[in-house]
Parts: structure tokens; C-alpha cells; sequence
């Protein structure tokens, strides 16, 4: 049975500890999501964004520490949620021989949705696939597959919705058009969301709170404006830049 | 725009039809595939039964054990791709690299071993039963008038093939596709030890305790029973499912530590060697 999920939070992440071997790529985080939010989950690579987010979906079992996900402790309890969830990642591909509606159709059945063709022409209507609906997945353009998994990721009008690079290998006028359908979806359904960025445009159009990562630890959390702001730097890749390459904590010793 | 989550279910009839349907549109759609799947078996029951057929004109008793080689060779080849039926529907999760969605997904694990067992079937049924009624044309040779005795042997087979896919699966989560190898060749370890084309005592006396630890020994000896002495050894069969009904157990028990070992190791992602 699911506890309550903790008041207002979608998602709480409480001290989790993840090592492979003796390397330690999450170390004692802690936040919650509140439920609605856009939250960035930013950080170099190897930061540890990747294994957060596989925890909080339940593919990677913690070293120590809990997560919980709409009341449910991942991964023991996955099963009682994951159907409220959904993702996209560039770790991922749909199976390319199949055309885009028999992946949705597919994808629609194992998230158990019930009138999937229904589901399936309102998607293609909402993210303009209706002409490409009976072409395989792996003829389309990268633009094309990006709203092709975009689709799959809302089959089921998650309540949260995981994200990592959305946007990766789109051009911009694509990239554009991809986060505003992002933001339509989270107003209309009031969904939280979590999202994995190197664009730190996106991450400003989108998110209203921003945890940067550094070697497995949470170093800063905050809106981007207020980061922005106690950086003293004109935007979000700036405050990026400095954390990335020690330059914040050098300010921070200085002051 | 509907603002429902859909409704939890702890097992789904569904989502097997759904992990089903995926791979029957890959294999509807590859007409490689389907030829893939006929070509070998169809391939091996034609030399053995030419063999049959040389070897009998020169020895009463194969003259008398007419088809032993024939359903030997369809029964190895239904223990041989009821495993690799299992394995290769697995392997295009890994190849496609669509195992993070479904393990994303609410799809069981329990749902996902049932959707490959019934892939390996359909897969089966697409290769062999062509191969059967080749048989029936070239030699004469109806495997088809075996009745129950071939239905306890195809569920005797399938149990060990599924079983050994089973663990080859773990393998693949934990270990990515540097086990790919085991998926193709692992069955082959069986070959000689559950005495396909000959009884078992033909083995040394130390190895026979092997031949007899392996369900699919039981078959094969089930089957030579039948068709060279006309009788249906019920009591092999039973044999046979009790072994099968332990291996399987282990399986199940092997692949559920094998997810958790990926799950810790964080390999479930990972589609690479």
C-alpha cells in the first residue's frame, strides 16, 4: 500500500547515497519536488543528474538514503506508480521498424489507457503527427522522432514527467516549438516536472527552480532569477560556468 | 484532452498483448525475419531425413525406427528455438534499445516473461509447423499422429528452452551484450548430453547421471520409446515436468537476483557490451 505522498511534494528525494564500487556518483542528496513545479536538475557531466533521475524512476536501487515518488518508495514500490509517470531520454530509442502509431499503440496498451486510437489521433493532432502516423519511427528526421517520443511520453497524461534533453539535437526553431507544447502540457495538467539540461535557455523559459550538481552533491538551489542575481552574472549558463569550474565557491570564500 | 491517470493493475492480460503486438509488427514487417525463422529448421529436417532414409536401406533396425531421426531433429529444433525464440525477442529490446521504456513502464516483469514465452511460440509455430508438413511430403513421416505424446513433448521442451532463456535474459540485463554469445550457443552444451540422436546408453556410465539430471533426456527417450517400440512412456514425461518444474523455479529465482544485480549496478540503461 502507498503512504500519503508528502504534503505538496510529487517527489522526495531524502539523503540518497548511490556508489558503483567505490565510486560514489550521488552523495547524500536531498530535495523534494512540489507538485506542478518545473524543476532543472543541472550539472557538468558525470555530476550525477543521470542516476538521480534513474532512481527517481525506479531503474537504479539507492546505496543508501529513500525515494519516494507520489507515496511510493522506489524501486520496491514502482510498480503501484509508474503508470503516472512518464519519460523521455536520449538513453532510449522507440523500436524504429515499427511505424509511429503501432509504438504508440503499443505503448498505449502497456500504460493502460483506455481508448488508445483516441489517445493516439489527439497526440498526433496536439504535436502535428498526423502525417507521418504510419511511417516507421526510424525513417523520420531527428526532429520528427523527438515529437514521436515527446508523444510517447505523454500517452498516459503523466502527473510527472522525467526529462533529460528534451530538446538535444533539435534545431532551434524545433527546440522552440518542442518546449512550448512542454509548457501547454504542464499548465493544462498541472504536472511536475523534472528536467536534465545543457540548455540553460530552456531552463530558464521553463523551470521555476533550478538544483545544480557537482560531483554527486546538490551545491546550489534556487530559482534562476534569485541564482542569477546572487552570482552577480547576466544569466543562467554564466551561474553554470561558475559553478562548474569552481568559481563560486572561490566568490563564496572571498565574501 | 482527458486529465485521467489510467487505473493500476497488478497483472494485465493487456500489456502482454501489448509487448506481443510489438514484436508481431517487427516480424509482419520483415519478411527476412520470417524466411530466418523457416530456413535452418527446414534445412536440417531435410538432411537428417535424407540420412534416415541411407541409413535405413542398409539396417533393419532403422528400417524399423523409421522417423526417430526426423522427430529427433524437429523435437531438438523446437528445444533449440523455443530458447531462442525467448532470447532473440529479448535481444531486440536490447538491439532497439527500448528496455528503459519498458522497464519505465508499468509492464511486470512477470508480464514480460509471459510475452516472450508467447513470442517464442509464435516464432516456433512460424518455423516449424511449415517444416512438419515438408516432412509429411518428402518422407512420409507425420509427427502430427504423435497426439498427446507430441503435446507433452513440446511442453516438456518448451519448459527447458524457456527456463534457460530465462537465465541467458538475467545475463543480458546484468552483463549488456557482451552475453549475446550465451543467447545463441548456450543450447548447444545440451546437445550431446540429452541424447537427441541416440539412447542414453550409449553414453559412458559416468556421464549418464548428467543426461538424466537434464529434462529434455526424458523426451528424447520418450520419443524412441514410441517409435521404435510403439509405446508412450508416460512415466518419462512425468519425469521430465517434475526436473522442468525445478529448473524453472531456478530460473525464475536466477532472473529475479540478476534484475536486482542490475538494478543495483545501474546496467539497466545500458545497451552496450
Amino acid at each position: 500500500m502507498l503512504a500519503p505522498a508528502a504534503a505538496g511534494h510529487a517527489v522526495v528525494v531524502d539523503r540518497l547515497t548511490k556508489a558503483y564500487k567505490a565510486v560514489v556518483a550521488v552523495d547524500s542528496i536531498s530535495f523534494a519536488l512540489d507538485t506542478g513545479a518545473c524543476t532543472a536538475l543541472l550539472g557538468g557531466n558525470g555530476a550525477g543528474k543521470t542516476t538521480t533521475i534513474s532512481t527517481i524512476m525506479g531503474l537504479v536501487e539507492p546505496t543508501g538514503g529513500r525515494v519516494t515518488v507520489l507515496g511510493a518508495e522506489m524501486p520496491r514500490q514502482r510498480h503501484l506508480v509508474l503508470h503516472r509517470i512518464n519519460f523521455e531520454s536520449p538513453y532510449v530509442n522507440m523500436p524504429m521498424r515499427l511505424t509511429v502509431r503501432q509504438n504508440l499503440n503499443v505503448f498505449g496498451m502497456l500504460y493502460g489507457c483506455g481508448d488508445v486510437a483516441g489517445r493516439i489521433r489527439s497526440l498526433a493532432e496536439e504535436l502535428e503527427l498526423t502525417d507521418f502516423l504510419d511511417r516507421p519511427t526510424g525513417k523520420l528526421s531527428s526532429g520528427q522522432k523527438t515529437r514521436v517520443a515527446l508523444a510517447k511520453s505523454l500517452i498516459n497524461n503523466p502527473e510527472i514527467l522525467l526529462l533529460d534533453e528534451p530538446t538535444a539535437s533539435l534545431d532551434p526553431d524545433t527546440a522552440d516549438w518542442v518546449r512550448g507544447r512542454l509548457e501547454r502540457y504542464r499548465r493544462d495538467r498541472g504536472a511536475t516536472v523534472l528536467l536534465a539540461s545543457h540548455n540553460m535557455g530552456e531552463v530558464e523559459r521553463l523551470c521555476d527552480r533550478v538544483i545544480m550538481m557537482k560531483a554527486g552533491r546538490i551545491v546550489d538551489d534556487d530559482t534562476p532569477a534569485k541564482l542569477v542575481a546572487r552570482y552577480g552574472r547576466s544569466n543562467l549558463e554564466e551561474v553554470f560556468l561558475d559553478i562548474a569550474r569552481g568559481r563560486g565557491e572561490a566568490r563564496e570564500a572571498a565574501q | 484532452m482527458s486529465m485521467q491517470s489510467p487505473a493500476y493493475a497488478a497483472f494485465s492480460l493487456r500489456r502482454i498483448a501489448a509487448l506481443v503486438l510489438r514484436h508481431w509488427y517487427v516480424i509482419k514487417s520483415s519478411w527476412p525475419r520470417v524466411f530466418d525463422l523457416m530456413y535452418w529448421p527446414m534445412v536440417q529436417m531435410l538432411m537428417w531425413g535424407f540420412l534416415q532414409l541411407y541409413v535405413a536401406e542398409h539396417s533393419n533396425f532403422f528400417a524399423r525406427a523409421a522417423g526417430t531421426f526426423i522427430a529427433a531433429v524437429i523435437l531438438w529444433d523446437i528445444l533449440f528455438r523455443g530458447q531462442l525464440g525467448f532470447s532473440i525477442s529479448f535481444l531486440e529490446e536490447m538491439y532497439a534499445r527500448n528496455m528503459g521504456n519498458l522497464m519505465m513502464s508499468p509492464l511486470r516483469p512477470v508480464e514480460f516473461i509471459a510475452g516472450l514465452m508467447i513470442m517464442s511460440i509464435v516464432r516456433l509455430a512460424i518455423g516449424t509447423i511449415p517444416v512438419t508438413l515438408l516432412a509429411i511430403a518428402f518422407f512420409g513421416f507425420n509427427l502430427w499422429a504423435m497426439g498427446l505424446a507430441l503435446f507433452l513433448f513440446v511442453f516438456n521442451l518448451f519448459l527447458t528452452g524457456w527456463a534457460v532463456g530465462l537465465v541467458v535474459a538475467g545475463l543480458l540485463l546484468r552483463n549488456g551484450l557482451g552475453a549475446e554469445n550465451l543467447a545463441w550457443g548456450i543450447m548447444f552444451l545440451f546437445l550431446p548430453l540429452v541424447c537427441v540422436y541416440y539412447p542414453v546408453s550409449v553414453l559412458p556410465e559416468w556421464l549418464q547421471p548428467v543426461a538424466w539430471v537434464l529434462p529434455p533426456t526424458y523426451v528424447f527417450e520418450g520419443m524412441r520409446a514410441l517409435l521404435i517400440e510403439k509405446v508412450f512412456r508416460g512415466d518419462l514425461m512425468l519425469q521430465a515436468f517434475a526436473l522442468n518444474a525445478v529448473l524453472f523455479g531456478v530460473a525464475v529465482l536466477g532472473f529475479q537476483l540478476l534484475l536486482r544485480s542490475a538494478r543495483r549496478e545501474g546496467t539497466l540503461l545500458q545497451g552496450g557490451d
